[in-house]
């Protein structure tokens, strides 16, 4: 192993430190491994044994060390003991996966534990700086700056989850066909992406939303027709380069067609990568969404949104009431934060190589 | 050279005519009826279809995007349906504001970034390396409407060092003479020491909140070119040879590791000009992106239409402005084009 093949060798350029050494190389598959069992299954792939075969391939593919059986680590207990430590070699993902965890639970549970009603004003305590009854302060209206933005989570959230999952089905199967089929579909794939490219992606979005309509699922829309580049270029390269691939040309020589083999083979085999790109662009998406809605698009008051609580904030932050919107910025800079490092955690695991 | 420059631009032409056609959809190709919407809520529905054969929406689609490229060419971007003003002339005298303090912003993201990256490439796993890697991620998590209300509180509202965030200019001064629209340069031209300190008071904060914003991309590509640049044979032999780590460093390292930094430049400024929409809302700023948030507060779609072209218009120069700049940089390009 430590004589490296060269493509490898001249893949790890960029930062080639500890990452490269030849300890660290040999436990990659295990780590991919666990990390599968943490995401599930691919989509598309009918039960572990098939994903683990996918593993594989992808494994092959990257010119990993193919003698490692994988077959004894598909157990919770092996997982959750691989989850474990992977978390205790890398502290930062490990933090940033436990903030994700609380994220989720707010947005999940929040709601039913609040001590205020978030749509209750009460003029009598409006404008109250924070205090024991009102952790995060009140607002003009006297609603209760703590209980908004925790219920504010669960729509944040759901934005984020549902563009990127939309730009996923979008973006991932049409680069996955560009990449694979090539030819005409290729060329109309990279058309529609050049062209969204060509605008300033957050003008971009901000038209859309004014032209199909000032509505939260429009706000979805277009934040993930701004991905879509994104998603069909790495999808794209990724299914290009396992077009000839061994496994591709079994699957064809046993009589398969294109589309089953696009679907069944080529796309299992690249959901690590999306996955990642999806973690990545998580909060990228929150942003997108939180800045639309900042400048008036998207969510309407009184719903509870952090964009638009932000906005209402701003306000009174040039006469000192700096609580209404500190506490929501800073839930969305949280939340922001967390999915980056998730992210990059995410990606260090999958494909170390492509760390800067 | 001149040759590049131009089969460069011919490649932005696709890009433009995407660009409009997409501009073009945005209005009239979308559910609901654009007649309607122009008329108003209270509008009859003879007055509609007037208003429709006015706008030559009865007419088949190809027609109507002949008749939409056509006052395109003429610099006609419609009429505000608030002000009833000409959007062109609108767009035009708020262009510079804008500009101004994206420029600027730039600016301020580069002489912070590029240093910080070429000191944490230098000395990886120090204190700054890992300075770098923590600024570049909390750079890119910060909703740059949030940093901009931060520095507005901080700056403006604690230590009072910053003039209240309303505009471009304090009441009290009247904007230098018209020769570029840049109130820092029409200011020096006229001599005026007074009007540019206070323009470039009211300029600091939202060019430090772009900066900011911007910052983070650059740092982190600066650090990873450099890092793959420092460890390339030719660094080793002009540090075998005995030149001095300064030396090595700035003529020899840097001006190959700028390539990636000036190609991510380009996103860079997607983001930027994004941003600036933001930014120009929270500090009251009078350029174009406050302008569209206007319209679009008041259902107001030719200014917002104008916005989004004028905005991708500008990406798309910018774009080819940065792939000239490449060639500058790195002439293997040159030949290769």
């Amino acid at each position: 192993m430590s004589n490296a093949s060269p493509g490898q060798q001249s893949r790890s350029a960029p930062s080639s430190q500890a990452r490269s050494a030849p300890f660290l190389t040999r436990l990659r598959p295990a780590r991919v491994a666990s990390y599968l069992a943490q995401v599930g299954p691919p989509q598309g792939a009918a039960e572990p044994s098939e994903s683990v075969a996918a593993l594989h391939a992808h494994l092959a593919e990257t010119q990993a060390p193919p003698t490692l059986t994988l077959a004894h680590n598909t157990g919770l207990a092996a997982a959750l003991r691989h989850a474990r430590y992977i978390l205790s070699e890398n502290v930062v993902t490990g933090f940033a996966f436990a903030l994700f965890i609380l994220i989720v639970l707010a947005a999940l549970i929040g709601p039913y534990l609040l001590p205020y009603d978030p749509l209750a004003s009460d003029t009598a305590s409006a404008l109250k700086p924070p205090s024991a009854a009102h952790w995060f302060g009140t607002d003009q209206l006297g609603r209760d700056v703590f209980s908004r933005v925790v219920v504010a989570t669960r729509l944040d959230f759901l934005i984020a989850v549902t563009s990127v999952a939309l730009v996923f089905l979008m973006g991932g199967l049409a680069g996955v066909a560009a990449g694979f089929l090539g030819g005409w579909t290729d060329r109309v794939v990279g058309r529609i992406a050049d062209t969204i490219m060509a605008f300033p992606l957050f003008v971009l979005a901000m038209g859309i939303v004014a032209a199909l309509g000032n509505t939260v699922e429009n706000v979805v829309l277009a934040t993930a027709i701004v991905n879509f580049p994104l998603y069909a270029r790495v999808a794209r390269a990724e299914a290009n380069v396992r077009r000839e691939a061994g496994f591709v040309l079994a699957a064809r020589l046993s009589g398969n067609g294109e589309m089953r083999i696009l679907l069944a083979q080529v796309l299992p085999n690249i959901m690590p990568i999306m996955v990642v790109q999806m973690s990545l662009t998580m909060g990228y998406a929150i942003l997108n969404a939180a800045g639309l809605s900042f400048i008036g698009l998207g969510v309407r008051p009184p719903t509870a949104e952090w964009g638009i609580m932000v906005a209402e904030g701003a306000v009174f932050m040039v006469s000192g009431e700096w609580w209404i919107a500190l506490f929501p910025g800073a839930a969305l800079m949280v939340a922001v934060f967390c999915f980056n490092l998730l992210g990059d955690g995410l990606r260090d695991i999958v494909d170390p190589q492509r760390r800067t | 050279m001149l040759k590049m420059a131009a089969k460069r631009m011919l490649i932005a032409v696709p890009s433009l005519v995407g660009v409009v056609i997409v501009t073009f959809l945005l209005t009239r190709a979308l559910p609901g009826d654009p007649a309607a919407y122009f008329a108003g809520p209270a509008a009859t529905k003879e007055a509609i279809e007037q208003i429709r054969v006015k706008l030559g929406l009865d007419k088949p689609l190809y027609v109507q995007f002949v008749r939409y490229v056509g006052d395109l060419a003429r610099g006609d971007l419609g009429n505000s349906l608030t002000t009833g003003q000409p959007v062109a002339s609108e767009i035009k005298t708020r262009l510079p504001a804008s500009a101004e303090l994206t420029l600027l912003g730039l600016v301020v993201a580069v002489s912070i970034a590029v240093p910080l990256g070429i000191l944490a490439a230098t000395r990886p796993n120090s204190m700054i390396d890992h300075l770098c890697r923590v600024i570049a991620t909390a750079g890119v998590s910060l909703p740059v409407f949030f940093t901009g209300l931060i520095l507005v509180y901080v700056f403006y509202y604690l230590i009072g060092w910053a003039p209240a965030p309303l505009g471009r200019l304090d009441v009290f001064f009247s904007p230098p003479p018209h020769v570029t629209g840049f109130y820092l340069i029409d200011s020096l031209i006229a001599g005026d020491g007074e009007v540019f300190a206070a323009s470039l008071k009211q300029l600091v904060l939202p060019a430090l909140t772009l900066g900011i914003f911007a910052l983070a991309p650059i740092a982190r590509m600066t650090r990873a070119s450099m890092l793959a640049v420092l460890a390339s044979d030719f660094v080793r032999t002009a540090r075998a040879s005995g030149l001095s780590p300064m030396t090595v460093v700035v003529t020899y390292a840097f001006r190959n590791a700028m390539l990636p930094v000036v190609t991510t430049l380009g996103m860079v400024f997607s983001f930027l000009l994004g941003a600036n929409v933001l930014v120009e809302k929270v500090f009251a700023w009078p350029g174009i992106g406050s302008f569209a948030v206007e319209a679009l507060i008041a259902s107001d779609f030719a200014p917002l239409q104008g916005f989004v072209l004028t905005m991708a218009v500008m990406y798309v120069a910018l774009n080819l402005l940065i792939d000239v700049l490449y060639g500058i940089i790195d002439p293997r390009v040159r030949i290769e084009a």
